[in-house]
């Protein structure tokens, strides 16, 4: 479901393009919608956005590497952010980030798991300091997260998941 | 549609009567913290039961004449650590951490008997009592809320809430009463200051923007929060976004432009939504656009999304991004003022200051700068987080001091710890101690101080946490963040943080302290913007207020606050420990000696100090010094 492109579809993109008058001032938007369809930056859409608009390349690689939230890696169906912003980690927020590595079985730096199911992530700040420290998966925001409470977050979504598998 | 300000007029006096025929209202918080408690599940239910009941009333029903109760989902109320927080109107009962089911019980006793739920109120652990109203918990007793007047207590969503609160009648005033000089004037007269941290006056910039000769001028919101641990500006773009939208176009009018940008940070997505939501009211109800209330005066905002850059905080760094481009800063001159976004004369204020901007225009100057201090005059946002009782938003006049804020406002440490120090604004800010507790909150007090209100973050630490570590902790922030353009910011905020972390892992020496003091003052001066002169700071002012506890990780070899692992050092009591043996079979580097039945010992210099011994004795024999 994430990746459609081997079929070479980019009409998607020129939808987006179109939206957005192939302005390389809307370059930004342009690709955050793009990772909106395909939950990252395939390297062949790049390369068919600079071509599109008219633009160097490395403009666009440029600004696809320069922000943190653009992916030039597929990223796994679920996306688990661990806040790490000052009032969580004040809060011990290192506790859930070290429980969620080892739930998911991700070493050395690894951000996705095998069966391309979770990503982790770090995030600096969402904004809910006052319910640190919080997790959130899939845009959905828990706050006054323990250990425990991260692990059974978890295994509840590979439940679901694999209830879906089976239905 | 609003044609003339005699409508506008005429829409206030019929909404803001209109508004009467709720008997009652119930304003759920629909805040991101609340929101993630379930908060849109009660404001459901609430529909629901009082539907049920025939008890629900909105403004269409009330133009039909049937009075009732309403519910809204509002802004931030400000107290999320209570959350979900429900607010009654009129009678002002606040009810914390509601849950779905209490909805049932609440409009039982409130709405039908006009009785509080009393295991609802909220319970002032230090003063033991409950609080009927909102405006009587401590926490709320002491600020003033100005900015954040809506904020909890109107529907975002919909800008007939805010028109019936007075809103854009400040813009109706300037459009018709005032010549854009005037508008500069008076917000220059109110001494009105940047809110997004540097203080620069608000009045000022609009002048030079005002007087700068070009067809073509912007004003651009900076909603771009990074600093972790500040919140204010998500609060404000989510609970009022229409005086944001006001605040900018007055902006607009006071200094030639026609175009705005509002740049909201890309985890805020309800923010942007709420905003878009309020722009396009705006626009329907002809309030944005051409010929604003016939006054020949044309204005239009976008939003533009970040993707996750904390340098993009930094005004041009922040244009570049929206101009598309890698939000990398320029130096200066030219300033933003002159050329900023596309070239062009750009007026850039943080959300918090363009919702000043109203109140001013409708109270004045001289309204303004008799709250607070004279030179800070107004109200400051803060965001108070960390190690203390009462987490959330509070605005307080500028001048009140930081005792006030902690333990009257924020009731004291958490788990009646002892107060260590608070991180004010950031990674940018600075650390202020005991010492500072009487010092007025204000940019110039705590510019002396070293500290600085920046964003208006207040992160506050108790007697464990350990202030090298949190020290390693902004620099890995800020090393991170940095965007590689200045060699002295992106090489040597790396070095100072491998330094740090070398000190908490129990490597440090005194020279290690040396060299990190001198790398300073090199990513200081060598530093084009706010960031990498700003990036030393925490390390600075920990050494400075704590360097103690420097010299106890690098000389002694121990953390005081038992928080760096490197430096824990297992030992084994003697009385305790039975020989089982436990202990020296888990330790992964052979550190533990002793015969069977007898007390172990640990050599010290084979410890790895992983501490598994620690979770190993069955008979807490082993502890950490």
């Amino acid at each position: 479901m994430t990746e459609n492109i081997s079929c070479r579809n980019f009409e998607k993109v020129n939808d987006i393009l179109e939206k957005y008058d192939y302005r390389p001032s809307n370059l930004i938007s342009i690709l955050q919608e793009v990772q909106e369809i395909y939950r990252y930056l395939p390297e062949e859409i790049l390369t068919y956005i600079s071509t599109a608009m008219g633009i160097a390349p490395a403009r666009v690689f440029g600004v696809a590497t320069f922000y943190e939230n653009f992916s030039l890696e597929p990223k796994g169906k679920n996306v688990i952010k661990v806040c790490n912003g000052t009032a969580c980690h004040v809060r011990k927020s290192d506790k859930i980030l070290s429980t969620v590595r080892e739930t998911l079985n991700l070493k050395n730096g690894a951000k996705t798991t095998d069966d391309m199911l979770f990503t982790l992530e770090t995030v600096s700040c969402l904004g809910a300091c006052g319910l640190a420290p919080v997790v959130v998966v899939n845009d959905r925001v828990y706050g006054n997260m323990t250990p425990e409470k991260v692990v059974q977050l978890i295994n509840e979504i590979m439940e679901g998941s694999r209830n879906d598998q089976d239905s | 549609m609003i044609r003339t300000v005699d409508e506008l007029e005429k829409n206030f006096q019929e909404l803001s009567k209109m508004a009467r025929g709720y008997r009652m209202r119930i304003l759920v918080c629909g805040g991101t913290g609340c929101i993630a408690n379930g908060s849109l599940e009660i404001y459901k239910k609430f529909k629901e039961v009082l539907r049920q009941k025939g008890l629900y009333t909105d403004l269409e029903l009330i133009q039909e004449g049937r009075e009732g109760t309403g519910v809204a989902a509002s802004g931030c109320h400000g107290f999320c650590e209570m959350g979900p927080l429900v607010r009654i109107e009129p009678n002002g009962f606040l009810y914390v951490k509601v849950k779905a089911e209490d909805v049932e019980d609440i409009v039982e006793s409130t709405v039908i008997k006009n009785e509080p739920v009393m295991r609802l109120l909220f319970c002032d652990p230090a003063e033991k009592k409950h609080f009927l109203r909102e405006e009587e918990i401590p926490f709320y007793r002491r600020q003033t809320r100005l900015v954040l007047k809506n904020c909890g207590k109107i529907d975002p969503e919909d800008i007939r809430d805010y028109i019936a609160c007075g809103g854009y009648r400040a813009l109706a005033k300037v459009l018709t009463e005032m010549t854009p000089e005037q508008v500069c004037d008076e917000i220059l007269k109110s001494k009105l200051r940047g809110r997004g941290g540097a203080g620069f006056p608000t009045g000022k910039k609009w002048q030079q923007v005002f007087s700068q000769d070009s067809d073509v001028k912007y004003v651009v919101c900076n909603g771009d929060e990074g600093d972790p641990g500040a919140f204010m500006d998500r609060s404000v773009m989510e609970g009022d976004p229409h005086r944001i939208l006001e605040g900018m176009m007055i902006a607009g009018y006071a200094t030639g432009a026609r175009e705005g940008y509002i740049y909201v940070r890309a985890e805020y997505p309800l923010a942007v939504k709420r905003l878009q939501t309020a722009i396009n009211q705006a626009r329907e109800w002809g309030l944005l656009g051409k010929n604003i209330l016939s006054s020949n005066f044309d204005f239009d905002i976008h939003i533009n999304r970040g993707a996750g850059a904390f340098v993009c905080g930094e005004g041009s760094a922040l244009t570049q991004s929206i101009e598309g481009f890698r939000g990398m800063p320029r130096p200066r001159p030219p300033r933003t003022v002159e050329k900023g976004l596309f070239g062009k004369p750009t007026v850039l204020n943080n959300v918090e200051t363009f919702a000043n901007v109203p109140s001013i225009i409708l109270n004045g100057a001289e309204w303004f700068s008799s709250i607070g201090t004279p030179e800070s005059p107004g109200t400051k946002i803060f965001a108070l987080t960390g190690n203390i009782n009462n987490t959330g938003l509070i605005e307080v006049p500028m001048g009140i001091t930081l005792r006030q804020i902690l333990f009257e406002v924020g009731g004291g440490i958490k788990s009646g710890k002892k107060f260590k120090a608070v991180q004010i604004g950031g990674p940018s800010g600075g650390c202020l101690t005991e010492e500072h507790l009487d010092l007025s909150m204000d940019f110039d007090s705590l510019e002396k101080a070293g500290a600085m209100i920046g964003s208006g973050g207040l992160v506050v630490m108790d007697e464990d946490a350990c202030m090298v570590e949190v020290a390693r902790f902004f620099m890995d922030f800020t090393q991170r963040e940095s965007c590689g353009k200045c060699v002295p910011c992106r090489e040597g905020t790396k070095r100072m943080l491998e330094i740090l972390e070398k000190i908490v892992s129990g490597n440090g020496t005194v020279e290690d302290l040396e060299l990190l003091n001198e790398l300073a003052e090199v990513v200081k001066t060598g530093s084009l913007c706010g960031l990498g002169k700003t990036a030393p700071n925490p390390v600075l002012t920990t050494m400075k207020y704590f360097k103690e506890e420097y010299m106890a990780h690098v000389i002694d070899k121990r953390c005081p606050s038992k928080v760096c692992r490197g430096l824990a050092r297992p030992v084994i009591n003697r009385e305790k420990c039975r020989g089982c043996g436990k202990c020296k079979r888990i330790c992964p580097a052979s550190a533990i000696e002793g015969e069977a039945k007898k007390p172990h010992e640990i050599d010290q210099n084979r410890c790895l100090r992983c501490l598994a011994c620690i979770d190993a004795c069955p008979f807490d024999a082993i502890r950490e010094e």
